[in-house]
């Protein structure tokens, strides 16, 4: 293994910027954040990156390295012998400064979700069989590479027709909530718009923690929707089974 | 909007990885000679029969007095099934709209609409389709055991065991289809009981959605076995090869 490999860091703020090349020595284990900590400590301490855990948890340290949406804090310098790293922030994401992003909109559009309705005042028991499905939505640490990959956002830059996968996630983990009687069906057809998602699965291949977003959490929603909107015999059938 | 930084195409990351238009491109000539196969079928093949064994594209034969030509008439489910299907919608959308092409390749395409206007939102009438498909499905199973029976007799071919694992895999499709899993089980929000048991729809969903992991590879292999048992008795039905017969 060589003694130290080249990161080309991106640096700039709104009004635009470039890549800036910098050395840092490998050191064994060494991960991305680690290479630009290096470089925050000899080189640019202006660099910013945003980061708190440094273990894969927080969802913080999302970027782009060699045009992959990755966490820098779960991406190992040694997977890059041979190359130089490109690291860019997020693309769908307004840049605030270097690898920086602006990610509110996410929270605002969280907030627009309904919460959750319980049936019954807690505390409740429940089986683990009811909330599995859910939990696998909740282990989401809101890094948004999933809505930074989704070609919905990335390149049609339609945030006001389609809410991204995490929204569509977080929407699923209320719907099949056990106890959940709220109704965000409207929402999910309307403004959420699930249908723009045409199920190609980016999301899935780069979220960080392995949910199944489209085959889980999406599918399941259209064919809720389905259920409503497209489906009168259905219905029919569910008004009857009431 | 803000400004949002240029985003570089993603390199290959691991040796073994393919180039990223390879996956599309497969797509791409994989359906599209299906597809001029199949228009081959409907308008230059009037049957698909050979003694006992009858191909998948012309089953079933009884047409009720409905006056259409034969592939037509048993291919037009089929086909929308597959052409709604959620595995298929992906392959499609990003093989032959480029939307994406791949994951994090630029459009080039500024329009966009998902699956929110016609014809793209009709996709969300796959569940009608699977409904039909199911019965396509029992004519084909039909047609599989007949395909043992030789002049009234119990026997065993090729063609016989082509006939039996192509309606196998066709069997795997189309209940391993996410609009199954959501109609069987993944539709209702609570999966136990009130004395704690687990319901019989859990148990059901549970078992499709282990066999819709795979409802992408079912997909792929079912359509070339489908083929390649047409293929097969048309090559027995122009005398260029002979069945083998077990016993
Ligand atoms: S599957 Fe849907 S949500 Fe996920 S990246 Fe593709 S279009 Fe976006
Ligand atoms: S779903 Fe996955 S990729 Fe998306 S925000 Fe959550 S953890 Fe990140
Ligand atoms: S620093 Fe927390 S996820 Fe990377
Ligand atoms: S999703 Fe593929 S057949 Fe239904």
């Amino acid at each position: 293994m060589p003694d130290e490999i080249t990161l080309s860091v991106y640096r700039g703020d709104k009004s635009g910027g470039q890549e800036v090349e910098y050395k840092v020595p490998i050191q064994t284990g060494m991960v991305v954040l680690d290479a630009l900590h290096f470089i925050q400590a000899h080189d640019a301490p202006d660099l910013a990156v945003r980061w708190n855990c440094k273990a894969a948890h927080c969802g913080s340290c999302s970027a782009e390295i060699n045009g992959s949406p990755k966490l820098l804090c779960k991406t190992r310098v040694d997977d890059y012998v041979g190359e130089v790293i490109h690291i860019r922030p997020m693309h769908s994401f307004p840049v605030i400064k270097d690898l920086v992003t602006d990610v509110s909109w996410n929270y605002e559009k969280l907030r627009q979700v309904p919460a959750f309705q319980p049936a019954i005042k807690a505390p409740f028991t429940l089986q683990q069989r009811d909330v599995d499905r859910i939990q696998e939505f909740r282990n989401c640490i809101e890094c948004f590479l999933c809505q930074n990959i989704c070609h919905v956002l990335r390149d049609h830059d339609a945030k006001d027709r389609y809410w991204g996968p995490r929204l569509m996630i977080r929407i699923a983990e209320l719907e099949m909530h056990p106890l959940d009687t709220g109704d965000r069906l409207d929402l999910l057809k309307g403004a959420a718009g699930v249908g723009m998602c045409n199920i190609t699965k980016c999301c899935t291949v780069v979220c960080p923690q392995g949910i199944d977003i489209t085959d889980n959490g999406i599918i399941p929603l259209k064919e809720r929707v389905a259920d409503v909107y497209w489906d009168p015999l259905g219905g029919l059938v569910r008004k009857l089974h009431k | 909007m803000a400004q949002t930084a240029e985003s570089l195409q993603p390199t290959k990351r691991k040796s073994h990885a393919l180039p990223y238009w390879v996956e599309p491109t497969f797509t791409v000539v994989a359906l599209g000679l299906f597809g001029l196969y199949t228009l081959w079928l409907v308008f230059f093949q009037s049957s698909g029969q050979f003694h006992n064994y009858l191909s998948p594209f012309f089953s079933p034969t009884e047409s009720w007095g409905i006056k259409v030509l034969p592939a037509i008439w048993v291919l037009w489910s089929p086909l929308l099934f597959r052409a709604t299907c959620y595995y298929y919608r992906k392959e499609i959308y990003r093989g032959f709209f480029h939307d994406p092409v791949s994951c994090a390749v630029p459009e080039s395409r500024k329009y966009y609409f998902g699956e929110t206007r016609f014809p793209f939102s009709w996709t969300n009438l796959h569940r009608w389709f699977w409904y039909v498909a199911v019965i396509v499905l029992v004519f084909l199973w039909i047609d599989a055991v007949q395909a043992f029976i030789f002049n009234g007799h119990f026997g065993i071919g090729l063609g016989s065991i082509i006939m039996l694992i192509n309606v196998g895999l066709l069997t795997a499709y189309t209940f391993s289809c996410h609009a199954f899993r959501h109609l069987i089980g993944g539709g209702s929000q609570k999966f136990s009981c009130s004395d704690g048991r687990p319901t019989t729809r859990y148990k059901w969903w549970n078992r499709v959605s282990a066999w819709n992991e795979h409802h992408g590879t079912y997909a792929w292999i079912s359509m070339f076995f489908v083929w390649f048992t047409d293929v097969y008795i048309r090559l027995l039905m122009n005398g260029v090869i002979h069945d083998v017969r077990f016993f």
